[in-house]
C-alpha cells in the first residue's frame, strides 16, 4: 500500500491538479510539484482538523469521515487519508482499502459538474445506452473520466431508483427524468448556465 | 404530555387541513415527482398564490404511486372532495388556480380522480382508476396523502398507536403477534419475521442491536425509497416495536447515499420523534429506551447482504462473512443483531396498529399480507404499487400497468433484480408469492418488476446484469470474482457476434460453479438472469451464435442501418446528422450509408422524417440497395436493386 501513497497516488493526483501550474513555474517539473503538494498539504490539514474535531476517533466513524472529506474536497486527498488513519489509529492500508472499496469515494479530483447517467435495468431497457452515448459524444469523455478543464465528470451509476421515469440523468441535486438523446444537449446546457 | 393528548392535538391539525376554511394544495414531491418537474410546479404555485394574494396551505407529499402521471398536484377546496391532477406543468398550475381555486370549475379535463367522500361531476374516484382499483394499500396507505415531515399527520392517521400497544405488552407477546400475522421478510429471502425476532430475543447477551436495511441496491427497484420519502414514521414505528420485542437499546438505519431525499426525511423524522419523546430514554414514560442512528451507505451493492452491511456500519469494507454464526447470535460488533428491510418494519407498525388477524386476511396460505412492487420498464403506467400475494403477473402488468408500452408485444418480466430472473409469458398467470417465483427460477427479491417487450434483447439483458454483478462483486470468493468475469466475457462475445456453439453449455457450467462456490447471496444468485434467459429464451442465444443475428435489433455489433432507395427523398437531414460522416448523397439523390464508417449510433433513424421512414435497421440480412448514391427514381435501375 505504501506504493500507492508514495507513487501511484502522487502520479494520479499531481498530474490532474498541479502539474500544469508547476510546469509554468518550473519547467523541470518534479521539484515544483513536490513543493506545491506540500503547500496543498497544509491547506488540507487545516480543513481536515476542522472536520475531525467533531469525531471521537472510533473505527466506525471512518466512512462518515471519508464522506465528509470527500464532500469538502471533492475527492480524498492523500494527506487527508494519512491523517485520518492516524486519527482513528488504523493502518493507512485499511483507510485506503475502505476508500477504494466504495463507489462513492474518489482518489482524484472530479469535475465541477458531475453528470451521472443511470444504467439501472429500467433505464437500460428504455434506452440508457443511447443517453450515455450522447453524453459521451457531447462531453468527449467516457464514464469515470473528467474533461481536461475539470468542468465536467461523467459517471455511470447503478440505479437512482427513479425507474418509473426512466431513463434518468442526475446532475447535482437535479434529477432529469424521461430523457431522450435529443434532450441531453439542453440538460448539459442548463448546467453550464448555472455555474 | 400523554400520548392521548399528542393524538388529540395531531387530529385537530389534520382535520383543519382536510376540512378547514383554507384551501390546500398538495404536490407529490418525492424523487420521481421532482424528476418529472415538481419543483418548477411548486415554484409556480408559490408565484401564482402570491401574485393573486390567495391564502392556501401548500404542502409537499410523498409518492402516491402514479409515477407515470407525475408531477401530481392535489387540491383541497373547502366543502369539496380532494381532487388529484396529473401531468401538471407550470402552465397548468396557473389554469388550475384561476379556474378551480378562484372560479370553482374543477377542470375535469385535467383531473385524474377524487379522493375521499363526495362526488365531482365528470371526475372518477381516484381509487376506481384501473391502476389503483385492484391494489390493496396497507404499507403505502399514507404515501402521497400525508406530509412526510409532519409527525402529527402520521399520528392522526393511527401512527404510534401500535407502539403504545406494544409498550403494554410483554416482548414475547409482541413476537407472538408478529408470528401470527404470518409476516415474512420483505427484503427478498422471505424468512418469517417473528421467528427471526425470537432467535435474537433468546440469544444470550445484554447488548443487542436492530438494523433497518435501506440499502435498496437492486437496479429497477424503488419501493423502499418511496416508502422512506412518503412515510418515514411508519418505518421508525416498526423499529421501535421491534426493539421492544427483541430487547435492543440501539438501532441503525443503513440507507444508501443515492437516496438523499429519503435520508433527509429520516433525519427530520428522528428529530421530531425526539421532540415528542417517542425515542430516547424512557419512551412515553415507560421503562423502554431506544436510540437510533442513521448510517449513510457509500455505494456498494453487496452491502445489501446483512453481514456485509454490518461490516460497513463498523467502518470496514463491506465484505460478507460466512454464516453461522448468524447475526441473531453474533452480528454487529459481535452482539446479537436483527436486520429487517424497510418494508418489513413498516408492515410491523401497521400489524401492531390493526392486529395480526386483520393482516393475515390478505395474501396466500404461505405468503401473508401485501407486497409493494415498483413497476417499471416497457409498461404504459409505471409506478409504485401494493398488491396482496396471490395476484398474477398478468393482472399487475395488464390491469394495473395498463399493458405494454405503445402496443408492443410482451416478451419477459424481470423480478428480483440481478439475483432474479426473466420470466416469459407462460408465467403470466401464476399467482405470485415467494415460492412460485423461486420455482420458476427467479426470486421475489425486494420487489422490482421490470417489464420487457419485443424490442428487448434477452442476451443483452443477461449481459447487462452480469456486467453489474461483476462490477459489484466484493472479490472475496474467487468463483464470484472470476466466474462472473468469465461469464461476462462469453456474453460479450455472443453479443458481439463472436459466439461459439459451446458457449451456452459453458455458461451453464460456469453458472453452477459460481452458485456453488460463493459465500453470499450476491454470488449465489448472480447467474440467475443468465440461467433463466437460457432456459426460456434459448432461441435468442442461438440466433446470436449461429446466425450472428440479434432478433430484437439491440446488439450493436450485429445490426446495420441502410437507407431504402424507394423511400429516400434526398433531403440530406440524416447526412448532416451523421457524426461519423458515413452517409453519402446529395440534394434529391438517394443517400447511402458506408457500412465501414457507420458507428451504429442510430442518429439517422431518429432524424429521418417519419413521413419518409427511409432508414432501415436490420440484423443478419442485407437489403437490396444501391452501393453508391443515385438520383431519386433511378434506384430500381441499378444492379443492386435488381438482386
Amino acid at each position: 500500500m505504501g506504493g500507492y501513497f508514495e507513487d501511484a497516488y502522487f502520479k494520479a493526483v499531481s498530474r490532474e491538479t498541479v502539474n500544469s501550474e508547476c510546469e509554468m513555474a518550473n519547467p523541470s517539473g518534479a521539484q515544483g510539484t513536490q513543493a506545491l503538494l506540500a503547500e496543498q498539504g497544509t491547506i488540507v490539514e487545516e480543513r481536515l482538523n476542522e472536520i475531525l474535531s467533531s469525531y471521537e476517533g472510533r473505527e466506525d466513524e471512518l466512512i462518515p469521515i471519508l464522506q465528509q472529506v470527500q464532500q469538502g474536497f471533492g475527492y480524498l486527498p492523500e494527506p487527508a487519508l494519512k491523517k485520518i488513519a492516524k486519527f482513528l489509529k488504523l493502518p493507512a492500508s485499511t483507510v485506503f482499502g475502505v476508500g477504494t472499496f466504495y463507489a462513492q469515494f474518489k482518489l482524484v479530483p472530479s469535475g465541477r459538474n458531475i453528470i451521472k447517467v443511470c444504467r439501472g435495468t429500467a433505464c437500460h431497457v428504455r434506452g440508457a445506452t443511447g443517453i450515455l452515448g450522447e453524453v459521451k459524444r457531447q462531453l468527449g469523455i467516457g464514464p469515470g473520466e473528467s474533461t481536461p478543464d475539470l468542468e465536467y465528470s461523467l459517471e455511470a451509476i447503478a440505479c437512482f431508483g427513479s425507474c418509473a421515469l426512466a431513463p434518468v440523468v442526475v446532475i447535482g441535486h437535479n434529477v432529469y427524468g424521461r430523457m431522450t438523446p435529443a434532450r441531453v444537449k439542453e440538460v448539459l446546457g442548463n448546467v453550464g448556465g448555472e455555474k | 404530555m400523554s400520548f392521548a393528548d399528542i393524538q388529540k392535538r395531531a387530529i385537530a391539525e389534520w382535520d383543519a387541513l382536510r376540512h378547514g376554511p383554507t384551501p390546500g394544495i398538495l404536490v407529490g414531491a418525492g424523487t420521481c415527482g421532482r424528476a418529472a418537474g415538481a419543483e418548477a410546479v411548486l415554484a409556480e404555485i408559490d408565484r401564482e398564490l402570491t401574485q393573486r394574494n390567495i391564502d392556501a396551505i401548500v404542502m409537499q407529499v410523498g409518492c402516491v404511486g402514479l409515477c407515470y402521471a407525475e408531477p401530481l398536484v392535489d387540491i383541497i377546496k373547502p366543502g369539496r372532495p380532494r381532487i388529484c391532477y396529473g401531468n401538471v406543468t407550470p402552465e397548468i398550475v396557473a389554469q388550475l388556480i384561476e379556474d378551480y381555486l378562484v372560479k370553482g370549475n374543477p377542470r375535469s379535463d385535467l383531473a385524474l380522480g377524487t379522493i375521499g367522500h363526495g362526488v365531482v361531476d365528470g371526475i372518477p374516484n381516484l381509487f376506481e382508476l384501473p391502476m389503483l382499483k385492484s391494489q390493496v394499500r396497507i404499507v403505502l396507505h399514507n404515501c402521497g396523502f400525508i406530509n412526510p415531515t409532519n409527525i402529527n399527520h402520521y399520528i392522526a392517521c393511527g401512527g404510534y398507536s401500535g407502539l403504545v400497544k406494544a409498550l403494554d405488552m410483554k416482548p414475547e407477546q409482541i413476537i407472538e403477534e408478529i408470528k401470527r400475522s404470518g409476516l415474512r421478510g420483505r427484503g427478498g429471502a422471505g424468512f418469517p419475521t417473528g421467528q427471526k425476532w425470537e432467535f435474537c430475543r433468546k440469544s444470550p447477551g445484554k447488548e443487542k442491536y436492530i438494523i433497518c436495511n435501506a440499502d435498496e441496491g437492486d437496479p429497477g427497484a424503488f419501493m423502499n425509497r418511496s416508502l422512506l420519502e412518503g412515510d418515514p414514521y411508519s418505518v421508525l414505528e416498526g423499529m421501535l416495536i421491534g426493539a421492544r420485542a427483541i430487547g435492543a437499546k440501539v438501532g441503525y438505519i443503513y440507507c444508501r447515499a443515492e437516496y438523499p431525499l429519503a435520508l433527509e426525511r429520516l433525519r427530520i423524522a428522528l428529530e421530531k420523534l425526539e421532540e415528542y419523546r417517542l425515542i430516547g430514554d424512557n419512551i412515553l414514560d415507560s421503562d423502554f429506551s431506544f436510540h437510533l442512528k442513521i448510517k449513510e451507505g457509500a455505494g456498494a451493492f453487496v452491502c445489501g447482504e446483512e453481514t456485509a452491511l454490518m461490516a460497513s456500519i463498523e467502518g470496514k469494507r463491506g465484505m460478507p462473512r460466512s454464516r453461522p454464526p448468524f447475526p441473531a447470535v453474533s452480528g454487529l460488533w459481535g452482539k446479537p443483531t436483527n436486520i429487517n428491510n424497510v418494508e418489513t418494519w413498516a408492515s410491523v407498525a401497521i400489524i401492531m396498529q390493526k392486529g395480526a388477524d386483520w393482516y393475515a386476511n390478505y395474501g396466500t396460505e404461505g405468503s401473508k399480507g401485501t407486497k409493494t412492487f415498483s413497476l417499471a420498464g416497457k409498461v404504459e403506467r409505471t409506478g409504485l404499487i401494493e398488491v396482496p400475494f396471490g395476484m398474477t403477473m398478468r393482472q399487475i402488468i395488464c390491469e394495473i400497468g395498463g399493458g405494454i408500452l405503445a402496443g408492443k408485444r410482451f416478451k419477459a418480466v424481470q423480478t428480483g433484480g440481478p439475483s432474479g430472473g426473466c420470466l416469459p409469458s407462460d408465467f403470466l398467470d401464476t399467482p405470485i408469492d415467494y415460492d412460485s417465483l423461486t420455482s420458476a427460477g427467479s426470486i421475489m427479491g425486494s420487489g422490482g418488476i421490470v417489464v420487457m417487450d419485443e424490442d428487448t434483447c434477452m442476451v443483452d439483458v443477461a449481459r447487462f446484469f452480469l456486467s453489474f454483478v461483476q462490477l459489484e462483486s466484493c472479490g472475496k470468493c474467487i468463483p464470484c470474482r472470476w466466474g462472473t468475469k468469465q461469464m461476462l466475457d462469453i456474453l460479450e462475445d455472443i453479443t458481439n457476434g463472436r459466439g461459439k456453439p459451446v458457449d451456452i453449455e459453458l455458461l451453464q457450467e460456469l453458472a453452477q460453479s459460481v452458485k456453488d462456490g460463493s459465500l453470499c447471496g450476491l454470488g449465489q444468485t448472480a447467474p440467475n438472469p443468465v440461467l433463466t434467459s437460457i432456459r426460456y429464451f434459448r432461441d435468442e442465444y442461438r440466433a446470436h451464435i449461429e446466425e450472428k443475428r440479434c432478433p430484437a435489433l439491440v446488439c450493436n455489433a450485429l445490426i446495420s442501418y441502410y437507407i431504402d432507395p424507394e423511400k429516400c427523398q434526398g433531403c440530406m437531414i440524416c447526412l448532416r446528422a451523421c457524426p461519423a460522416g458515413a452517409i453519402k448523397g446529395g440534394k434529391r439523390v438517394v443517400h447511402v450509408i458506408d457500412q465501414d464508417k457507420c458507428t451504429k449510433c442510430g442518429n439517422c433513424l431518429n432524424v429521418c422524417p417519419p413521413r419518409f421512414g427511409a432508414v432501415i435497421k436490420t440484423s443478419g440480412e442485407k437489403p437490396a440497395i444501391p452501393e453508391e448514391p443515385v438520383p431519386i427514381g433511378f434506384a430500381g435501375n441499378t444492379d443492386a436493386g435488381q438482386q
